[in-house]
């Protein structure tokens, strides 16, 4: 269990608390390297607390965590993250290109650049060249998305940590953004976080879960986690997993449906 | 009076000296003032010049001193009391309202001669001493180089503080560091322009310059050239009239806001057909084969 020496990702007894409040306890996870990992759970269930950790912005409580071998460094090049879609204002003065080279190096001093080398390959692995000197802000949800993954490929991460990549994106673009990512990983062997409250859209490309609920978890692949007898055990109540034409749908999970 | 004999006299070099000085600095952040939605923050620190001011006058006989400390202090406590922009524009209002309170009670404390305070309130370009010209001169290198050291990781944790505190950048604390530029700036803006004229120097140049291009680099250009155009323009304008120079420097940038305004779609027209024709619009994305997801997703 703790030999962690191969694993993308190795967490061991891992705990956060703030004050007397468990976020999550005992967390003990192995994902190896290529991996897809889907870190589900309902609003409130630790996800972000997690990704906090992976990301080296929040320290442990109690327990271990390792990134590749290392402890999680804050700002790490190995690590790229891709947050949330939210629109960019159209007025903002932008443009992809500029957003993808954050990605290279937009936490060094100095003026910003917009030729840098590993640009224009990042563009080209998300499909993007045909916009990437539009202003960021006057393009789709799926393009802007997709400049997103760019920036975080661009620094050649070995581990992809998306924070909701697909909310707010129609089926379409939910679609096209988990191909681009999952291409990725297939071509570089990259090891892809998602965080998510709905594992629909990327349940085809899942390898492992990470299931949160109420401070305790449940891991190990899709099928033996996402089951009515697993998820009841965890939330302590009756859960229907129900798969329907390759959705799943979770009900009774706090109330909320999925 | 000749603009030639004009021109030789000490107090019209120096004003336009102190012009360009205020328009390099303002022009320098607008930008990111405009981008992090602070044109509040401008506006609030700018008026809080006037206390700092009163206060300077009180204490130590001095105002630019006081307003450039009091500067310091309003950019802690807009720091201290608002975190989102919401919450900001709130906390502002808060200190803004308190801090012109106090500025009028510390006035009415101070016996001598009160112009040096309310020169700050409505500018006085034609009485730049050479001690200000100094004060400004700092200001305006201290403003330079913090921008030239910071501009990258600051323009990241500007557009997409998420991701960039994900990558390491020190967000909150240059958010605090933007805030005391900000504030040193405007309060040298004050001197010159007045508080009231500030953000014809700090927003409507850089709002031109975002209609006109997307490049940062070229914005932060346009932004500091309209800023002076503005600034010094006026200026000479106003040594041919009889006018004020704050008058000539508010029209001016607004004329070239309004210009910007008009011209900036036909730019952007031309570009896009030049680079990408049919450039899809925000929310038109491509849809392939997404009508089998779409009947089935009802679970949100």
């Amino acid at each position: 269990m703790n030999d962690s020496g191969g694993s993308a990702i190795a967490l061991c007894g891992a705990t956060v608390r703030f004050g007397h409040h468990v976020i999550w306890e005992k967390l003990d996870l192995n994902v190896a390297p290529g991996t897809c990992l889907a870190i589900l759970g309902s609003n409130g269930a630790g996800k972000s607390t997690l990704m906090k950790v992976l990301l080296g912005l929040l320290p442990l409580s109690a327990g271990t965590i390792t990134i590749n071998g290392r402890p999680p460094g804050h700002g790490s090049a190995e690590t790229g993250y891709v947050a949330q879609q939210r629109f960019f204002d159209p007025d903002l003065p932008i443009r992809g290109r500029d957003l993808v080279q954050f990605g290279v190096d937009g936490h060094r001093m100095g003026l910003p650049r917009t030729r840098g080398r590993q640009v224009d390959p990042a563009i080209e692995a998300v499909g993007a060249q045909g916009y990437a000197d539009v202003p960021i802000g006057l393009l789709s949800g799926g393009q802007q998305q997709r400049l997103r993954i760019a920036q975080a490929l661009a620094g050649g991460p070995r581990l992809l940590l998306c924070d909701e990549p697909l909310a707010s994106l129609d089926p379409a673009a939910q679609d096209e953004i988990v191909a681009v990512i999952d291409q990725h990983r297939r071509e570089h062997g990259t090891t892809v976080v998602y965080v998510t409250h709905e594992i629909t859209p990327i349940a085809d490309v899942v390898d492992q879960v990470l299931y949160l609920a109420a401070g305790r978890w449940a891991a190990g692949s899709p099928d033996t986690v996402l089951t009515t007898r697993s998820l009841s055990a965890l939330y302590g109540t009756h859960i229907d997993v129900i798969r329907v034409h390759g959705h799943v749908v979770i009900v009774g999970e706090e109330g909320h449906q999925h | 009076m000749g603009i030639g004999f004009l021109l030789q006299q000490p107090f019209a070099q120096h004003a336009l000296l102190a012009a360009a000085l205020v328009a390099v600095s303002c022009g320098l952040i607008g930008p990111f003032v405009v981008t992090r939605g602070m044109a509040f923050a401008v506006h609030g620190t700018a008026e809080l010049a006037f206390t700092g001011a009163a206060a300077g006058l009180l204490v130590a006989n001095n105002p630019v001193v006081g307003a450039l400390v009091g500067a310091v202090v309003v950019a802690g406590l807009i720091a201290l009391f608002g975190a989102g922009q919401r919450e900001r524009d709130s906390a502002i209002g808060v200190i803004l309202a308190f801090g012109m309170g106090i500025g009028v009670l510390l006035l009415g404390f101070y016996h001598g001669f009160a112009t040096a305070a309310t020169n700050i309130l409505f500018g006085n370009i034609f009485g730049v001493s050479g001690d200000q010209l100094i004060v400004l001169l700092v200001i305006g290198m201290i403003v330079v180089a913090v921008m030239g050291i910071w501009y990258r990781p600051l323009l990241f944790a500007s557009v997409d503080p998420e991701a960039a505190e994900a990558r390491g950048v020190p967000v909150g604390r240059l958010g605090l560091l933007f805030l005391v530029v900000l504030a040193l700036t405007v309060t040298g803006a004050a001197q010159v322009v007045g508080t009231l004229l500030v953000l014809s120097l700090a927003i409507t140049p850089a709002a031109a310059a975002q209609r006109l291009s997307a490049s940062p680099l070229t914005v932060a250009g346009l932004s500091i050239l309209f800023a002076v155009v503005a600034a010094d323009g006026g200026l000479l304008a106003s040594f041919q009239s009889n006018v004020k120079a704050s008058v000539f420097i508010s029209s001016f940038s607004f004329a070239m806001y309004v210009a910007a305004r008009l011209a900036g779609p036909l730019l952007r027209d031309r570009r896009r057909r030049a680079e990408q024709p049919g450039h899809p619009r925000r929310q038109q994305a491509p849809e392939p084969e997404a009508s089998h997801l779409a009947t089935a997703d009802q679970d949100q």
